[in-house]
């Protein structure tokens, strides 16, 4: 029994094209199946009025002919996206109800190649988090569970929202943003695709800053096909954008299910960690052999510096965070909490304003900046960072045309199950991911099968610089092999 | 650092209770860069303007809004590195100084802390009666200026005027190579003289927009440099020499009485003419530096540094040197007329196929004096070049004496007019006509026998006889005629 929900973007296009359906028909389903999905949390504002308006604009244009790239594509925004007129919050309470007059030029591509926003979705509090438990909303669910359990899985973050509504189908596609691992883990938590591209291939004007440095756009989408379509739309230079690359954009799409005969895949051997479940390093050898099968080389590498990536990334992500979030002063825009003079308004703003895991990372960021400790965190972060980089560079340098790993070192847990967890176990689950951010390479989590418990589980494969499509054409055939695209039971 | 760096002239000592002491000073000097749109925004720069009404999205700091580098401003600091004969450094960053406050909307200002555009370089600074001192400059770093807090408009709160925030300023940081108040003020004078020549700084220093921060510190002559404390934010030449001499004083009289001097941050009251402590060292910020992430290294090419020091203007000291060479004047008077590019201009335009002596006493003392006086800036002057011109040529050719030239210069600066055609029409010629001041001697020489008896035996009162001469043909006799005629008829 299949619906209008069950289609791809791509088989979706087909049929509005052939004018079996229309965007406005296609936009009412998924309004619906989000009003339906409430219980999931995984919207933070539905904006039917604007997607309803939107898809006839488009119903217009599909039928003179004008139709773009995502056109009818009904599409679910990450809470970090800045969207005229449409509350932005970052899922932070510091920014109350901020509204901000500007689309970010990720979105306005989108919106410019006909996507409809069906409305905003939740993510961690300033993306910072690896569960998306951090939001002021609370968290989004994942439509997945245990085989046989009712409890509530977290949807991995930061971008849970994003991953939950496409794996539920209460949108098509999402926008999502990755730092360490914010769109490929909670992708593979939910068995959907998630592509982090190249650093500057997106540009990050009208996002909400995390770590600059590090944070890049990509979508969340049903399979590798759409997330190839969606990247296509999202890609661009941006003069706003001082990292953003002036580069065309290639067509990916065309990429997808493009032969990797010949392809040369490396598997690190740092990624194989202590404590790591045999189900995932069995899914990362079924990886293989599939590549392998379709005429890959599979490689035994070395990333040397991998093990002090994450410590790395936890110096350089709260500093660039803790002087990207001073702006949330209560001065012009967002909460304020009054005080007997400047200093203590600010305290109290602050203090209210921002959750736990901000505060605990500006805190760290600031310290890791101050006098007396720069040269000791900062600046060694950044020093192992370079190394990190010309780790992938010699791998690249001798040949290796791509990556494959595990993307997490475990399936979805419970929500609240890690609530006694120290911040180091949760930052754990960014181990495979944050490395690909501290290079700026792309990185694309695909699903690859379940786990003993029925929860979704997915590999990463990390790129060249600017080749994506080499990550959709051996993502393709990952996704082939474990039966293409996969879906949760309905329960909600 | 601690080495005492130059011979002190024993001038400039200052004379304490218990000694000599030597004063050393270093300035930092604000200049507001000359561009049409402010240091990483598209916002005017346009002084006067009403409360926030040149403020972007970028300006406001606004979620998710990135800098955007204006090259202009890029082009006018190495414009003023070249103008000080400094090393331009090719590349160069940009690093965030974090603090917070309500006229710093991104909770941190854009500054080059590490690696400036511009790196060491010096700055001749003339004293007069031929001495001259070389001034180092440690650096010119490109940064944002801040917003304005306005505290005096309502009892209970304060308002923020964004217009200014994110203008860009140029730190001319000079080395501790000064060692009078009288050399501090002379060397702002010169600095702000090249940067007005070159048009990188308008040097309006009521407007704020070049300011400095001084540092002063006193030391027995030949020790290791003494406690310096800083004093910010002074906006004229005048203050800046107050400033110093009080805090020397200040600190003489501590060191004095056995006491010490506090590293500190000063503020000149120029009303009470004293320094007051704004915070101490321990009080400081630590203001966690580190590298901008969202701008990119600023790399600037030799061939643009080469195109820049092609089209720069004729810089005071090449000018000085010109005219002193090309025009016989006095190396003062060079000095003056050099001061403006403008005035330099206007005395080259009088001077032109004129005698130049003739031209610089005429620019000087009756033009420039009269500027002065009435407070007129050259390019209002109510004088031509063309005018002046016209009365230097009159006194050159004989047609009328250097009193009624000055007459003359009063007309023409109060009514104006053709210099030759008011000669004519207002009966100013010079008599040079021998009988018609033959006629007249004979009469003053008829009228005091008595004084024709003693010039005989005293010559020198022939004077008194031009004077009366000179007076009954109301100044327009030729003096030189008159004075021979005398000579001839009372036979000395």
């Amino acid at each position: 029994m299949s619906g209008p929900l069950d289609l791809t973007f791509a088989e979706a296009r087909k049929a509005m094209k052939a004018g079996e359906i229309s965007p406005s028909e296609l936009t009412r389903a998924y309004v619906e199946a989000a009003e339906q999905g409430r219980g999931l949390n995984a919207y933070v504002l539905e904006t039917p009025e604007i997607a309803l308006v939107r898809a006839k604009a488009s119903d217009d244009r599909m039928v003179k002919g004008e139709a773009g790239a995502l056109e009818g594509l009904p599409l679910g925004v990450k809470d970090l996206f800045c969207t005229t007129g449409v509350r932005t919050t970052a899922c932070s309470k510091i920014l109350g109800d901020f509204t901000p007059p500007y689309e970010s030029h990720v979105t306005d591509l989108m919106r410019r190649a006909g996507a409809v926003m069906l409305g905003k979705l939740n993510n961690d509090e300033f993306a910072m988090g690896s569960a998306n438990e951090t939001s002021c909303f609370g968290p989004p669910v994942n439509p997945w569970r245990r085989s046989g359990s009712d409890a509530k899985m977290v949807a991995g973050g930061s971008s849970g929202g994003s991953a939950a509504a496409v794996a539920a189908k209460l949108c098509l596609g999402a926008t999502a943003t990755d730092t360490g691992g914010s769109i490929r883990q909670p992708a593979a938590f939910t068995g959907t695709v998630g592509i982090k591209p190249t650093y500057g291939r997106c540009s990050r004007w009208g996002i909400v800053a995390f770590a600059s440095s590090l944070d890049q756009a990509g979508p969340i989408a049903r399979d590798v096909r759409d997330a190839a379509i969606m990247l296509g739309a999202m890609a661009g230079h941006d003069p706003r954008d001082s990292t953003s690359v002036d580069r065309a954009v290639p067509d990916y799409e065309a990429a997808v299910g493009r032969s990797v005969k010949g392809l040369r895949i490396g598997l690190p051997r740092e990624y194989r960690v202590d404590g790591m479940p045999a189900e995932i390093d069995a899914l990362w050898t079924r990886g293989a052999e599939a590549l392998k099968a379709a005429g890959a080389e599979i490689v035994d590498i070395s990333l040397p510096h991998t093990k002090y990536a994450l410590p790395a990334y936890y110096i350089v992500a709260p500093a660039e965070a803790s002087s990207n979030l001073a702006r949330y002063d209560g001065v012009r825009y967002g909460a304020r909490v009054p005080g007997r003079d400047i200093t203590e308004m600010y305290e109290n703003t602050r203090a209210a304003g921002f959750g736990p895991e901000v505060r605990r990372r500006i805190m760290i960021g600031a310290y890791v900046l101050s006098a007396g400790y720069y040269d000791a965190y900062y600046v060694r972060a950044q020093q192992v960072r370079t190394l990190i980089k010309r780790d992938f560079e010699t791998v690249f340098a001798d040949g290796v045309d791509a990556i494959l790993t595990p993307a997490t070192p475990s399936a979805a847990f419970g929500i609240g199950e890690k609530a006694d967890a120290s911040p180091v176990e949760m930052y754990l689950n960014d181990v495979f991911t944050v490395t690909v951010n501290m290079a700026g390479l792309p990185g694309i989590a695909v699903p690859a099968g379940l786990s003993s418990e029925g929860l979704p589980l997915a590999l990463q494969l990390v790129g060249r610089p600017f080749d994506e499509e080499t990550l959709f054409a051996a993502g393709s055939v990952i996704e082939q092999a474990a039966g293409g695209p996969i879906s949760p039971e309905r329960w909600w | 650092m601690n080495a005492p760096s130059k011979t002190p002239a024993s001038s400039k000592l200052i004379a304490g209770a218990t000694g000599d002491w030597e004063l050393v000073i270093g300035l930092e000097i604000h200049a507001q860069v000359t561009s049409e749109a402010k240091l990483f925004s598209g916002s005017s720069t346009a002084f006067g303007a009403s409360p926030n009404s040149h403020v972007s999205l970028v300006d406001a700091a606004m979620p998710g809004m990135l800098p955007v580098l204006n090259h202009e401003c890029v082009r006018q600091a190495i414009r003023t590195g070249l103008g000080v004969n400094a090393r331009i450094n090719l590349q160069s960053t940009f690093d965030r100084k974090n603090y917070f406050y309500p006229d710093l909307p991104q909770g941190y200002q854009i500054s080059q802390f590490k690696s400036p555009i511009v790196g060491e370089g010096e700055v001749v600074v003339d004293l007069g009666e031929g001495e001259s001192v070389t001034v180092g400059i440690e650096r010119i770093h490109l940064e944002q200026d801040a917003g304005k807090s306005i505290h005096d408009q309502d009892p209970k709160s304060s308002f923020v005027d964004l217009n200014r925030s994110g203008v860009a300023l140029m730190e001319i940081v000079s080395k501790p190579d000064l060692r009078s108040s009288d050399e501090a003020k002379a060397y702002v004078q010169k600095l702000r003289t090249i940067l007005r020549y070159i048009g990188s700084c308008d040097g309006d220093m009521e407007k704020g927009n070049l300011r400095a921060d001084v540092n002063v510190s006193v030391r027995r002559p030949g020790d290791p440099f003494g406690t310096r404390c800083e004093i910010k934010n002074v906006n004229s030449i005048r203050f800046i020499g107050q400033a110093i001499e009080v805090e020397a004083r200040r600190q003489i009289e501590i060191l004095e009485d056995g006491g010490s001097i506090d590293q500190e941050t000063r503020l000149f009251d120029p009303g009470k003419g004293e320094t007051r402590a704004m915070r101490s060292k321990e009080e400081a910020h630590d203001y966690r530096y580190f590298p901008d992430p969202d701008l990119l290294p600023l790399v600037v090419e030799q061939a643009e540094v080469d195109a820049l020091k092609a089209a720069l203007p004729e810089l005071p000291d090449e000018k000085k040197a010109r005219f002193i060479r090309d025009y016989g004047v006095t190396a003062y008077d060079a000095m003056v007329l050099t001061l403006e590019r403008e005035s330099a201009d206007f005395f080259e335009a009088v001077a032109k196929g004129r005698d130049a002596k003739l031209a610089a006493n005429w620019v000087i003392n009756e033009l420039f004096g009269r500027l002065n006086k009435q407070g007129v800036g050259i390019e209002d002057s109510p004088l031509s070049a063309d005018q002046l011109g016209g009365l230097v040529d009159l006194v050159t050719e004989g047609v009328i004496s250097g009193k009624i030239a000055k007459d003359l210069f009063e007309i023409l600066w109060s009514e104006g007019g053709d210099p030759r055609a008011l000669v004519e029409s207002r009966g100013l010629r010079q008599v040079t006509d021998t009988g018609a001041i033959e006629k007249v001697v004979d009469e003053v020489i008829a009228a005091n026998p008595d004084k024709v008896e003693q010039a005989r035996a005293k010559p020198t009162l022939i004077g008194w006889f031009v004077g009366q001469v000179m007076k009954a043909s109301g100044g327009k006799a030729n003096p030189q005629a008159v004075n021979d005629i005398l000579k001839a008829k009372l036979g000395i």
